[in-house]
């Protein structure tokens, strides 16, 4: 009962989607009998998917055996909390979250956006619906969550282990979030596009929609390194895996698209730019879905493929950027280009840094295609770190050295002389670190570069607060000085772990020690232990520094049943200095057991820099509605004061 | 740049962007050229063996009573083969798949030394029960097959 | 001046487009084929999976009657679904050899409790290494075997009500 009524809903969702479309389409055409039935329509469209999706968890909750897609994924025995997180931790049921996402958002536009032409407004969620009504259709004819067994299986097959995580539960929600928030970005770029109508409101209107799906996406992407990081037990935090590029490809063009935004918001440039931003924004959470999904490209995080799906999905892909695109290039033309700027100026600072960003994004776009490509050939090849590596920080080093500075550069036009001083500071902190650094340690080129150029930049991301009053400093400020310590920060992780990790391989007999990086680690021994649907080794290692205080640390060796698969259990333990990590192996022949120890410096700083991205992002957005609802109230007040003249003229 | 008209400036704008991103095309392309990991099978790096420190992957079966651990406990050496009956010898120091055993499929991802050995930083052992890498598909059934007509190990 | 820069992205996508299409259309056979088939069965001898039935060996399908061998697992969801199919053949005559893998007696005992047990014999392979020697790369699949312990046919993937006549016709074809 329960599943069908989440599939009638979902029925109910496509045909308002349909409407929206329809109503949209003839609001531009000029008739507009639907047109009043449009904003209602998306809004009912995004409580339905709510509830299609509300039904989905309560099947997975209650563990109906009678649905497919929990004997094939859940299991009666496991955690609740594994239980619900089950729902989406598959292909259907995250493609029913993927629709519900995008139909909340589209009704949320629908209920309070008022500021935008009602035509644009009705384009956009013409557009809006049509997107979601692709992914309807997918969903019902292919990939249907709530399809039924003709006989409910007698227990279910369980999750994949290496899924059962609580860090796992919540990351796909917080990517999609952030995938799907872009799409309604992409709708007000067809929107604004359609209706000739790409102004500097437009930018403004967009803004935040973009900030609030690019925080999700950073806050994914953060949470899922460090995932991976902790659960493969490979000591590494970026793989540079197809899944993880899926997930970076939207982050990079969004992230070009924010800074573009704001120069067309501020100064009503960069138009035609902008709006090809919002789609490739959105066409990179669609590439990515479908090479996650299809299964052309092998992964280490594989979901099941099946390439009916990838048909499927490279059809809307087809259908929606490739619209898009033509519309764009039938509409760019007679969009201008709008106000003109100096090459130093803060607008040819973030042209700079969307140059640069779309190159990096080209780079792992390319990187990651590759061997779809060569295959074709019959060539197998894979590409890892040493392409990706080198190749993105040739555009990402000059793209930090500017981001360094640009905040400081005037609209319109600047003279050098004005930020020389901020510039030559940068520059000295930059070069000394670079030489002390390198003179002590000799680390590699791109680790030395990335110390360096990140306490250059900690420092300069202040700047912009010189000589304020921080009291009257508006937030959106706040939000970039903020972000971009961030990126200094988690810079800093990164080349500390790629330049000072220490790692030490050994096999220890049971009271047997070792020593890594001023740490001694002793293994006291190796015990089995049981979890609720797991058997483990666990070995117990004591780890003291300097003669310090011994600390425990158990990492484990994992075996799950239904279905059989072993994962490793990697053991952390957190100083303020770094991360000591530690990974059981095998039992060798003579009774002495494997063990792989790494000692990384301020690795956690990767993560942390992640985090304080994303809290600029929101303080942004803060910022971005109050000064909105500011505007407002002072129209309403002015449009209030203007009647009470009038009226008292009439008295 | 400032005396430029509004059009101009908007040509210099476009065709310093294409520049740039054509640029990074041509780096990608050509740094993909050198830095793709190709896949081996065997009898492929006997043939045509890729040069000393090249990264390439190596797929093949682990042959049945090849694998033997060094004194240190934490190197191992094994041999990968597959059906045209090529050998590769590969070394690897390191903490071993869950499911990496003799006569199941393996890729190694690493680098021909100069001894010949084949110098493995990371392997890929089956992930679980119904998945074979795609790169191994081809040589799993021969393999099998072979095996079987060669082994008669008993099962434990 | 022709605006020939605004289709630039439209022709890149579009040669996305081919290219994954043109992948997407290479039919992946995602089935492993053994290349046993007309070979002897290997030779095993495998502990029974649980308390009470016999375990299975080599040396059981050797005595001139065709038999089919089931390589399955409590915890594969197409076992359940081809267990009644299971019990038709059983019905029909046919005898049938399980090969549990990677399996806990207590589940092996509680999924026949479940879904019947149409097996003669069921031995316990807690490595998989059968399916190696066979060439079977996944649960289930089931061979056809003759009476002198030769593979003649394997079923990939779960036995259909629709297979059910096949493997029958498989298995008289064995027998002659």
């Amino acid at each position: 009962m329960i599943a069908e009524l989440g599939l009638a809903a979902l029925w109910l969702a496509a045909a308002l989607a349909a409407l929206q479309l329809a109503g949209g389409a003839l609001a531009q055409r000029g008739e507009t009998p639907l047109q009043p039935l449009v904003r209602p329509a998306a809004i009912l469209q995004g409580l339905l998917a709510g509830f299609a999706f509300v039904m989905l968890l309560w099947v997975f909750a209650v563990t109906d055996l009678s649905v497919k897609l929990v004997a094939a994924n859940s299991h009666s025995l496991k955690p609740m909390i594994f239980k619900i997180a089950g729902a989406w931790g598959n292909h259907e049921g995250s493609m029913l979250l993927w629709v519900t996402v995008m139909a909340l958002a589209g009704g949320l536009i629908a209920l309070i956006e008022r500021r935008l032409p009602e035509r644009t407004m009705q384009a956009t969620l013409a557009a809006q619906g049509f997107v979601a009504l692709g992914f309807y259709a997918f969903l019902l004819f292919s990939s249907n969550p709530f399809e039924r067994l003709p006989v409910p299986a007698p227990e279910g097959l369980g999750l994949n282990p290496l899924l059962q995580d609580i860090g796992l539960a919540f990351h796909p929600p917080t990517l999609y979030i952030g995938y799907v928030g872009l799409s309604v970005a992409f709708s007000f770029a067809v929107g604004a596009l359609l209706t000739r109508q790409v102004t500097p409101e437009f930018a403004r209107v967009m803004r935040p929609w973009v900030l609030g799906a690019w925080v999700f996406l950073t806050i994914g992407i953060t949470a899922g390194s460090y995932w991976a990081y902790y659960e493969l037990g490979w000591g590494g935090w970026w793989f540079w895996d197809p899944v993880e590029n899926a997930s970076l490809m939207p982050w990079l063009a969004a992230t070009a698209l924010l800074h573009s935004a704001s120069v067309l918001a501020a100064r009503d440039a960069l138009r035609a730019w902008t709006i090809m931003l919002g789609v490739v924004a959105f066409s990179m959470s669609m590439v990515g879905t479908f090479l996650v999904r299809s299964g052309v490209l092998t992964s280490v995080h594989a979901f099941a493929v099946d390439p009916e799906r990838g048909s499927f999905i490279l059809a809307l892909l087809a259908l929606y950027i490739g619209g898009a695109l033509l519309v764009f290039a039938l509409r760019a033309g007679s969009v201008s280009e709008g106000q003109r700027f100096a090459a130093l100026s803060r607008e040819g600072a973030l042209v700079f840094n969307n140059v640069m960003l779309s190159a990096i994004l080209g780079i792992v776009l390319l990187g990651t295609l590759y061997p779809l490509l060569t295959e074709a050939f019959d060539v197998r090849v894979s590409v890892g770190p040493p392409y990706f590596n080198p190749a993105s920080a040739i555009f990402a080093i000059p793209m930090l050295l500017v981001m360094a500075v640009g905040p400081l550069l005037r609209w319109r036009g600047d003279k050098f002389e004005r930020i020389s001083v901020p510039v030559a500071i940068t520059v000295a902190i930059v070069v000394t670190v670079a030489l002390i650094i390198g003179v002590a340690t000799a680390p590699g080129l791109l680790p030395l570069l990335g110390l360096a150029i990140s306490i250059g930049l900690a420092v300069a991301s202040f700047w912009p607060l010189k000589g304020r009053r921080l009291t009257r400093v508006p937030l959106a400020t706040w939000g970039m000085v903020i972000a971009h310590f961030g990126i200094a920060i988690a810079l800093f992780g990164m080349a500390s772990e790629g330049a000072f990790t220490k790692e030490r391989l050994i096999a220890l007999a049971p009271g047997g020690s070792t020593e890594i990086a001023g740490w001694q680690v002793t293994l006291e021994g190796v015990d089995p232990v049981a979890g609720p649907n797991w058997t483990a080794l666990e070995g117990h290692l004591l780890a003291a520094r300097d003669g310090g205080e011994p600390v425990r640390l158990d990492p484990q060796a994992r075996n799950f049943w239904a279905p059989p698969q072993e994962t490793t259990e990697s053991a952390l333990l957190t100083r303020w200095d770094g991360q000591l990590y530690a990974v059981l192996g095998d039992r060798a022949s003579d009774g002495r057991w494997q063990l792989r120890l790494w000692w990384k410096p301020f690795v956690t700083l990767i993560w942390y820099g992640g985090l304080l991205v994303a809290l600029g992002g929101v303080l942004a957005i803060i910022g971005r509605v109050l000064s909105d609802l500011k505007r407002r109230r002072i129209r309403v007040l002015a449009a209030e004061r203007r009647s009470e003249q009038a009226m008292g003229a009439v008295s | 740049m400032s005396a430029l008209k509004a059009k101009h400036q908007r040509l210099v704008l476009i065709v310093i962007a294409l520049l740039v991103l054509v640029a990074a095309g041509l780096l990608a392309a050509w740094s993909l050229r050198n830095q793709a990991n190709y896949f081996y099978l065997p009898s492929q790096m006997a043939e045509n063996p890729p040069e000393t420190g090249q990264a390439v992957r190596l797929g093949g079966m682990v042959e049945q009573g090849s694998l033997e651990t060094m004194p240190d406990g934490v190197t191992i050496a094994f041999v990968v083969t597959d059906q045209d009956e090529a050998r590769v010898p590969v070394r690897y120091r390191g903490i071993v798949p869950d499911l990496f055993v003799e006569g199941s499929g393996v890729v190694a991802e690493g680098a021909l030394a100069a001894d010949g050995i084949f110098e493995a930083t990371n392997l890929l052992a089956k992930h679980d029960e119904n998945y074979v890498p795609r790169e191994l598909q081809e040589m799993d059934q021969h393999q099998a097959a072979k095996m079987a007509e060669e082994t008669t190990v008993g099962i434990e | 001046m022709i605006r020939w820069q605004v289709w630039v992205p439209l022709a890149l996508f579009s040669a996305f487009l081919g290219v994954a299409g043109y992948q997407l259309s290479q039919p992946k056979d995602e089935f492993i084929h053994s290349t046993m088939i007309g070979k002897p069965l290997p030779q095993f001898d495998l502990p029974p999976a649980m308390e009470g039935v016999d375990g299975a060996a080599t040396t059981n399908f050797q005595d001139g009657k065709p038999r089919l061998l089931n390589i399955w697992a409590s915890w594969c969801l197409p076992c359940i679904a081809e267990a009644p199919h299971l019990e038709t053949l059983k019905q029909q005559g046919v005898e049938i050899i399980g090969v549990a893998i990677r399996d806990r007696p207590e589940d092996v005992a509680a999924f026949l409790e479940r879904n019947g047990n149409p097996y003669s014999r069921i031995g316990s392979d807690a490595v998989s290494a059968i399916q190696f020697e066979i060439g079977s790369s996944g649960v289930p699949e089931t061979f056809v075997i003759d009476g002198k312990g030769v593979i003649r046919y394997q079923h990939i993937g779960d036995i259909r009500e629709s297979d059910v006549p096949m493997l029958l016709e498989k298995l008289r074809e064995a027998g002659e």
